[in-house]
């Protein structure tokens, strides 16, 4: 074991992160060898994204020692993990969309050597030897905007060479990726690892990179839980680990025979995002709407709500149109909608939970302009009541709370307009697997009340777990439509990817 | 939401901090200059001075609640002045008996809000339509808004009302300077719109988080128009009372004050990002300035050096401020 250690690029002993009470990471022991490449796996919400903030140096940790190349940091800034060589390669690539791909290669060695000028010249060898080494093409002139998702993942690989790089630390790979494109990432991989280029693939869905990795490490809820050769893992013992339950969540129960036509959306088309979106929603169905990254499944969400314009289209709710493009008359027609971002769009987060909740219903308990304040608390703190929000004080702020509880109050402000259709956008992102479970379980009940809800989410066990058909999308068009009770997660997540 | 408050919460609020301020300058003033300070002619003129530039204040609390600023408070109050006082001046004069001129005083008066309330209009519609950062926004139409009020009068003085103007800012009602009446009456309905009202909890919302406030299908543009509509017409009700104190109209009254109301709504608590803000606080603050700024008088403090402690203060208190709510967020950047 000491010799593991000796040799160790990155070397994390006993690391604790404490974040304002919550403990993201508990005393987590993680070592990379040069050339090795590692699968970190854990759910949303399990600390592996703090793990990976404290070895690039944008966090500190609470407790515990991190060696890199065998140097004990004790103080570590983005600046000294890069100069050691830890480049992360974030899901949105961080790339400068407006500039060329030969800018984007070579910027940051421009940077890092203290060039005071800009020489175009040493920029395109740079670039030029950054894709050789990786044996790909890519115009070195074209804007990286116009390039495909796969070529900007390979530029930003390609950045991370040129800044001499030791270990690359690759956030959801593959999420946007089709399966053709994951076979070229993963020779790609094969070759950085000849080269004694370390990777750590951070992600929640890991069958893909599984080949291509020695060591799986598996955190939840802050704790290393799993560690040990590739070979060990396959798909459902991953799930297993990540997830700590073996047996699947309970199918949803049948849509009610004769169910009538809630939600109609006919041809639904925005230049650039989707196109021809057709689909009927009953009451108390539970439909999934589900793609890779960036296959305008979220458009498509805001679009229902009003928040995207669509440019052709119908939306009716119980035969009734829905003027397009606006939140207002979409809420009015009752619909609602969870965002996939709690943090910037969901919530309020400095203001408390009972306003948070309480926001959804100002008109209904506003009389001769003024409010009635008590009507309103009792009501809002019924809902926290019913959703069983844990909180100890509900004039907390509601970022005090839990990702789980956090939902459930975003969900509380909409379940307290009494909609009809409810659009859930990545319902349990960031939620502890418990909470995600509790999570499932209340929008099984919603429907099963005659609410008709659309579940947006690439997380396949959840969608399997709560609807009734699914839709898949690719390029912005419905390309597949499922039945929820008769397709495997295998089957899934080929859709998703061919 | 709740009203249940502890003696410990009283006390931790930052707005207690401001009781100590405003009480602890009006004791050094007192100490410094007790004969001069502590008059009932010093009180009395403190009372019918500070209300003009405390309406501005409310003001600009109303739009800081929303994270946004109104730079044109003084050009709205100037230019609602004016067309006050062009109206007074051409339909009555000094002769007029006094239930006559009291038609026309209402007749200016109306059209004073209703400048107030179409300039808000236009900064709202600005801010809230074609997206201008409300800085960028206010300080253009406030430079408008002046130059309007120039072209009208030719940049001088507009004088020449009847007696019954005196009763906006130089009359006194039960003993109480009636711009002082004025200036209570607005402060507690501000604070009833903020706290009681579902338009109230949409600003602080909105300015808590303007994309949660879109998302949470609150109408943002209205919420937007109606922040700045109120801005100005409380403006141009400061605008009334300066034209009656100083019993004439002119564009560029009271340029000090632009500087004075944004100081006195930060010190006062507002967080100038939005989403807090308590109108006791700018009370407060409102007071300590008042008392700081008679007693820098009496104590024969220039004006240049006034405007030189009133900017070094706005900057301490907003580092002090920023600095204890990055304390409090831990290690978390502001999100705006």
């Amino acid at each position: 074991m000491s010799s593991d250690h000796d040799t160790a690029f990155i070397d994390l002993r006993a690391i604790t992160k404490r974040y304002a009470g919550v403990t993201a990471l508990d005393s987590v022991d993680f070592t990379v060898q040069p050339g090795e490449a590692v699968c970190l796996a854990g759910e949303n919400g399990s600390g592996k994204s703090t793990l990976i903030k404290i070895i690039s140096g944008v966090e500190p940790a609470t407790e515990g020692t991190i060696r890199i190349a065998g140097q004990e940091r004790p103080t570590l800034n983005p600046r000294i993990s890069a100069a050691a060589g830890v480049m992360v390669i974030f899901q949105d690539f961080s790339l400068f969309p407006n500039l060329s791909v030969a800018e984007n290669i070579a910027f940051a060695t421009q940077l890092s050597t203290h060039q005071r000028f800009f020489r175009t010249g040493a920029v395109r060898k740079i670039a030029r030897a950054a894709l050789e080494r990786i044996g790909v093409q890519i115009d070195l002139d074209a804007r990286v905007e116009s390039l495909p998702v796969a070529q900007k993942q390979l530029v930003a690989i390609c950045r991370a060479l040129a800044s001499k790089a030791q270990l690359i630390i690759m956030d959801e790979p593959t999420t946007a990726l089709t399966e053709k494109e994951v076979r070229r990432l993963q020779g790609i991989i094969r070759m950085l690892k000849e080269e004694g280029v370390a990777v750590i693939f951070v992600s929640h869905k890991l069958a893909e990179v599984l080949d291509v990795s020695e060591k799986v490490v598996v955190l939840r809820n802050g704790k290393k839980v799993a560690e040990g050769p590739a070979s060990d893992f396959d798909t459902q013992s991953l799930t297993y680990h990540m997830t700590g339950r073996d047996v699947p969540e309970m199918p949803p129960s049948d849509v009610t025979a004769g169910a009538q036509t809630l939600m109609q959306v006919q041809g639904l088309t925005k230049a650039g995002s989707f196109s021809d979106i057709d689909f009927e929603l009953k009451t108390g169905e539970v439909l999934g709407i589900t793609g890779l990254l960036g296959c305008g499944r979220t458009s498509v969400a805001k679009a229902l709500f009003g928040l995207v314009s669509p440019d052709a289209g119908s939306i009716t709710v119980d035969g009734k149109p829905v003027p397009l493009g606006d939140p207002q008359s979409a809420s009015m027609a009752r619909i609602g909608y969870v965002p996939e971002d709690r943090l910037t769009e969901g919530l309020f987060l400095g203001q408390s939970i009972l306003r948070n909740v309480a926001v959804g219903r100002l008109d209904a308990h506003s009389s001769g302009g003024f409010l009635n304040m008590q009507g309103l608390t009792e009501e809002a703190s019924e809902w926290l009541r019913r959703l069983k929000v844990k909180a100890p004080d509900v004039e907390a702020p509601v970022k005090s709370l839990s990702g789980g509880n956090q939902q459930r109050v975003a969900l509380a402000r909409w379940l307290s307009r009494t909609p009809r259709v409810l659009v859930l956008n990545g319902p349990s992102v960031g939620v502890d697997v418990g909470s995600k479970a509790d999570i499932h379980g209340i929008i099984r009940d919603l429907a099963s009340q005659g609410i008709g809800i659309i579940v947006i989410s690439d997380d396949l066990p959840e969608l399997l777990a709560t609807c009734h058909r699914i839709l898949v999308m690719r390029d912005g068009r419905i390309i597949d439509a499922l039945d929820g009770k008769s397709v495997t997660e295998d089957d899934l997540a080929q859709r998703l990817a061919s | 939401m709740s009203t249940h408050t502890s003696m410990k919460d009283v006390t931790a609020a930052p707005e207690f901090r401001l009781l100590v301020i405003a009480v602890f300058v009006f004791g050094l003033m007192s100490v410094l200059s007790p004969d001069r300070f502590l008059s009932t002619q010093n009180l009395t003129s403190m009372a019918f001075q500070f209300p003009e530039f405390a309406i501005l204040a409310l003001a600009m609390t109303i739009a800081m609640m929303t994270g946004g600023i109104d730079l044109s408070v003084v050009g709205v109050a100037n230019l609602s002045a004016v067309v006050a006082a062009l109206i007074l001046t051409q339909f009555s004069d000094a002769e007029m008996p006094a239930s006559q001129s009291a038609i026309w005083l209402a007749v200016a008066v109306t059209a004073a809000l209703c400048i107030g309330a179409i300039a808000g209009l236009i900064n709202g519609s600005l801010i809230a339509f074609f997206g201008l950062p409300p800085i960028l926004a206010t300080v253009g139409s406030g430079l408008v808004f002046t130059g309007f009020a120039v072209a009208m009068t030719g940049g001088s003085a507009v004088m020449g009302f009847p007696g019954t103007v005196a009763l906006i800012g130089n009359a006194t009602l039960a003993g109480i300077p009636v711009p002082l009446i004025l200036f209570v009456l607005l402060a507690v309905l501000l604070h009833l719109i903020l706290t009681r009202t579902a338009f109230g909890l949409r600003v602080t919302m909105y300015g808590a988080n303007p994309m949660a406030a879109l998302y949470a299908a609150i109408d943002v543009n209205r919420v937007l128009l109606k922040v700045y509509m109120s801005a100005g017409v409380f403006s141009s009700i400061a605008g009334l009372i300066v034209m009656s104190r100083a019993n004439s109209a002119k564009a560029d009254y009271g340029s000090s004050y632009l500087l004075l109301a944004v100081l006195i709504a930060v010190l006062g608590g507002v967080n100038p990002y939005g989403g807090y803000g308590r109108v006791i606080g700018v009370v407060l603050a409102v007071l300590s300035m008042q008392f700081l700024s008679s007693g820098l008088n009496m104590l024969q403090v220039s004006n240049f050096a006034r405007e030189l402690i009133w900017g070094a203060l706005l900057i301490l208190v907003m580092v002090i401020n920023t600095h204890a709510v990055t304390a409090l967020r831990g290690s978390l950047k502001p999100s705006k």
